[in-house]
């Protein structure tokens, strides 16, 4: 971390970048959030630590309207949604400074209370710095510790692997942390009976309370109007009113975003109700990768995203009940 | 007075492409071919003009399946429009498949302007399937329900 904010302060200092953006302290020691740092002392506040889950090139798309450079950290999986974005003339180039940072798997603070881990006072072992093995929790109850695999996220679960696609300068070492198979979860839910299928995201679509958080978040969701605030569409800006409200925003969000998403598992990161919203998301790869040929969004800067291109001999939709 | 369990009548939303499958659907008509009354098609300029919203909209609104039919690959009258739809709906499809809304209440047909009798012979295959499936129950709006 110290190196990164050397770094930074480095580029501010010569002039390479405006600003810097990056995560800031929160108030408690695993909420830190993103920040723009304009002064060497301002970057007194800059953390970056196994908390630092969020995904910083969404962001990109408003710095690259403000003046001068702006120097963004990016873990490995962030460069891909900013080449995403970048091949959709969403951000620009020549505005970014990119420090790609290293990454250990970023963790989850539901999951380590899900430990039984309440009352958090301070969390140690969650530096970039160290080999990110374990972590001791200190809590109100007395300490705790807890394998840093445990209170990983699920996306660092089915890492796509520690290299950054895009950067100006790599800072900071990875470690890899992929250990799951990553459409095991589809699969199981796949292979269910309608009705079991339908039970399940029944209960996990009926949380949703519609706060938006999910296509806020979302990189490869940036359209400067959305069809969800369209007052002409009666469920903008309001609860679900029923089930298929729910199952709709859902259904309708993930395919916006199909072949564009580049499963960065920010939706599901930023719940509040905790829905595994990137199950749908990973439906639609899954399809895309069977049916299409594999492809991974924001990989490369030249190919065509699926759903923007065809080929006569593409399988016909009665594929879908013929696979079972 | 007792509750009593009426028959079930499937809803049948069918979008037809404007150029292939309505005129299809016209020398069906025209060439006394016949296809129930449960089908009610709603007519777009093209297959691809059919979101995914629409689909979702008519399971709402409570249909019990949705079909959709288009030109075939290669004669669209804009060229490459089902090519697009044909992805789309594939896509759209697994998904609603995925979260328990049966395969067999979504379908695509390539319906040419000269295939009269494939257009009535898709539709009673289709209302024998949703007949067999029995009314949707997943993915409707309750209030929608008489």
């Amino acid at each position: 971390m110290q190196e990164l904010i050397n770094r930074a302060k480095e580029l501010l200092a010569d002039g390479t970048v405006a600003r810097v953006l990056g995560w800031k302290a929160g108030d408690l020691p695993y909420n830190p959030e993103p920040a723009y740092f304009e002064t060497a002392e301002a970057l007194e506040d800059f953390v970056y630590n196994g908390f630092c889950g969020a995904n910083l090139s969404k962001y990109m798309i408003e710095a690259s309207k403000m003046e001068g450079k702006t120097m963004v950290c990016l873990k490995p999986c962030d460069t891909y949604s900013f080449m995403q974005l970048i091949k959709e003339h969403r951000v620009d180039r020549e505005k970014a400074y990119i420090a790609g940072v290293g990454c250990k798997g970023k963790l989850d603070i539901e999951k380590i209370r899900a430990r039984g881990i309440r009352g958090i006072e301070s969390i140690e072992g969650a530096e970039l710095t160290d080999d990110a093995e374990t972590l001791k929790i200190q809590t109100i109850y007395g300490e705790k510790s807890l394998a840093y695999a445990d209170g990983m996220l699920e996306r660092c679960h089915v890492c796509k692997g520690k290299e950054h696609v895009i950067f100006d300068e790599q800072i900071g070492e990875s470690k890899e942390t992929k250990d799951a198979e990553r459409f095991g979860e589809v699969e199981r839910i796949e292979s269910l009976s309608p009705e079991e299928k339908f039970s399940y995201f029944q209960s996990e679509l009926g949380k949703c309370i519609r706060c938006n958080a999910c296509r806020n978040v979302c990189p490869a969701c940036s359209c400067r109007k959305c069809v969800f605030d369209s007052n002409k569409f009666d469920s903008s800006q309001k609860a679900n009113v029923d089930s298929f409200e729910e199952k709709m925003f859902h259904i309708i969000r993930a395919f916006h975003v199909a072949g564009r998403c580049t499963d960065c598992g920010e939706c599901s990161r930023v719940c509040p109700q905790g829905i595994p919203l990137h199950l749908f998301n990973r439906k639609f790869i899954k399809d895309i990768d069977e049916l299409y040929g594999e492809y991974q969004a924001g990989a490369d800067i030249d190919s065509k995203a699926p759903l923007t291109d065809y080929t006569f001999e593409d399988a016909e939709p009665s594929i879908v009940g013929k696979r079972g | 007075m007792p509750l009593e369990k009426k028959e079930f009548k499937p809803k049948i939303v069918a979008f037809c492409c404007n150029w292939c499958s309505y005129a299809g659907a016209d020398l069906a008509g025209s060439s006394r071919l016949t296809y129930p009354a449960d089908v009610k098609i709603i007519r777009v300029p093209c297959s691809c003009r059919v979101n995914p919203m629409f689909i979702l909209r008519a399971f709402e609104k409570g249909a019990d399946g949705v079909i959709m039919c288009g030109c075939h690959p290669g004669d669209c009258h804009y060229s490459t429009g089902n090519y697009y739809a044909r992805r789309r709906m594939t896509l759209l499809f697994s998904m609603l498949d995925y979260i328990g809304v049966e395969s067999g209440r979504t379908r695509v047909e390539w319906v040419s302007a000269a295939e009269g009798v494939k257009f009535s012979e898709t539709m009673n295959s289709f209302v024998e399937k949703i007949y067999s499936l029995g009314e949707n129950v997943r993915l409707g709006d309750l209030r929608c329900k008489n």
